[in-house]
């Protein structure tokens, strides 16, 4: 379904894909992990065409992406901070929305799934962060598409509508549809993900099943392999970058080692 | 793009700053009516307030609602829809909600007047006319100024960098060169310079049309000598048209060539 043929991105000086190579065909939840400023985003906004990479391809159905942006039909989307118009009202900005797509939309069901109906008639600008993360919500999974790309979908979410977001990926997931998922919380990831995929720097270091994870760093849970695995020991990126050999980071001249926060 | 001016549009149509930025020329033109009952003196009073504040206004709108919107571009962006569209769309609702807003403004007071009932209409009309392609012009370059800057505070002051330049530093930097050069003819040059410039240029246009030589400057003197007041009025409007289609085009190129 989406194709991802050696991608290398940089922003000025600083490279943000190194020459990745990723196929997502199978049914399914993957988790691209990785510390702030490893790509993700970036990997995800060029899937579609946000980001233009200056190098490789990507194909979508078969076919390489556009600039018309047809194909975007069949993929929904959860940007990463949610920000509206804010003189707009909470139903307004669902029907503009929806009029860009000629497709069926459940956004009334996905109203009350979230307890959004109280706040129908408000102007985005007076939401709470949270409620306007519901409203983001809303407005991605409204579209019954093969393809949904979550960039930190739980960001400013209690505790009752995470759990409600949960249901949504899993019905998702049964129905075969495909999900690309950003998130820092490896709980999540744990309980949902079929695979994961690991960026650092820009390259992919680790492309499997969350089990594989584990046994190869020899840690009983995600958190911790995850954490061994950027402690040193296990860095190698298993696409080494071809046209480069530089060092990952160069700051004043001097090499620097990845710093990794979560 | 339709949907995308519609909805740019009815969010600005809500903003307060709108309000108060019909309400400000309401209040002035209203003032003026009450200080002079002459019509033709206060479309003069009135085109010096426009070609100071519609630029201002304008270049900042454009660079404030950029800014603004530019998480909900993303969320638009990743809809089946041209990048086109929307940065176009966009602009136009801009444009358009403030191009609305000062004709309201400056027009409720004069249709209060009589202004139809007057010999005024056609001077008043290209006052109008004036304003709104300033408009156009200035949010189209305060949206590319947002747009090409990533650093909100370069971006909000490269756009008063750029109203500084037109609307204030351009006439003293003229009237310099004027007086150095004052032993060349200097017509052609001007004409040429005055292009640079659609500020000077509206404010050309509204003078030839009102016919006042005491105000038209040197340029709009110029203009009126060497081109007549017909050849000089289109000459300026197809100028100014021109400097409100070079940075919408520029918008189209910069955005489907800018990642988000």
């Amino acid at each position: 379904m989406i194709h991802l043929h050696h991608i290398h991105k940089s922003f000025g000086r600083l490279q943000v894909l190194r020459g990745v190579d990723l196929a997502f065909d199978q049914p399914g939840i993957t988790a691209v992990l990785g510390p702030n400023g490893s790509g993700k985003s970036t990997l995800l906004k060029s899937i579609l065409g946000m980001v233009l990479p200056n190098e490789g391809e990507i194909h979508f159905d078969g076919k390489p992406i556009d600039k018309l942006g047809q194909y975007r039909k069949d993929i929904s989307y959860l940007p990463q901070i949610a920000r509206f118009p804010e003189n707009l009202r909470v139903h307004e900005l669902i029907r503009m929305i929806e009029s860009f797509r000629s497709q069926p939309s459940r956004s009334a069901e996905l109203i009350h799934h979230f307890g959004l109906e109280s706040v129908l008639d408000s102007q985005l600008g007076h939401l709470s962060g949270g409620t306007r993360q519901k409203v983001n919500l809303v407005l991605t999974l409204m579209y019954d598409t093969p393809v949904i790309i979550l960039d930190e979908p739980t960001a400013g979410l209690d505790p009752v509508a995470l759990v409600k977001l949960k249901e949504l990926i899993i019905q998702a997931k049964d129905e075969g549809k495909i999900l690309l998922i950003t998130t820092h919380i490896m709980s999540l990831v744990e309980e949902l993900a079929d695979r994961v995929v690991f960026l650092l720097e820009g390259r992919i270091y680790f492309d499997g099943k969350p089990e594989e994870l584990k046994q190869r760093v020899e840690e009983p849970n995600l958190e911790k392999a995850i954490a061994s695995l950027l402690s040193g020991g296990h860095l190698t990126p298993i696409q080494p970058a071809q046209k480069d050999s530089k060092p990952i980071r160069k700051m004043n001249g001097k090499v620097v080692q990845p710093q990794v926060k979560f | 793009m339709l949907r995308i001016i519609r909805y740019s549009f009815a969010d600005l149509i809500r903003s307060r700053w709108l309000y108060f930025y019909t309400g400000f020329y309401l209040v002035l033109t209203g003032a003026l009516f009450f200080i002079s009952a002459d019509l033709s003196k206060v479309i003069v009073s009135l085109m010096n307030a426009i070609l100071f504040i519609v630029p201002l206004v304008a270049l900042l709108f454009g660079v404030m609602v950029q800014y603004n919107t530019r998480e909900f571009t993303e969320l638009l962006l990743a809809q089946p829809i041209p990048r086109r569209s929307i940065f176009l769309g966009q602009y136009l609702g801009i444009a358009t909600a403030l191009a609305i807003s000062f004709l309201l403004g400056a027009g409720i007071p004069f249709v209060l007047s009589g202004i139809f009932l007057s010999g005024e209409i056609w001077n008043f009309s290209i006052l109008l006319l004036s304003g709104v392609l300033l408009s156009y012009v200035f949010s189209a370059l305060g949206y590319l100024l947002a747009l090409i800057n990533d650093n909100r505070i370069r971006g909000f002051g490269l756009a008063i960098l750029v109203w500084l330049l037109l609307a204030v530093v351009y006439d003293g930097l003229f009237l310099l060169g004027l007086a150095w050069f004052s032993d060349y003819p200097l017509e052609n040059v001007a004409i040429g310079v005055t292009v640079f410039n659609p500020i000077d240029l509206a404010r050309i246009l509204i003078l030839l049309k009102l016919d006042v030589s005491a105000l038209m400057g040197y340029t709009g003197a110029v203009f009126n000598k060497f081109l007549g007041t017909s050849l000089g009025m289109g000459l300026a409007l197809i100028i100014l048209v021109i400097w409100a289609v070079l940075p919408v085009s520029m918008i189209r190129y910069i955005s489907l060539r800018k990642d988000f």
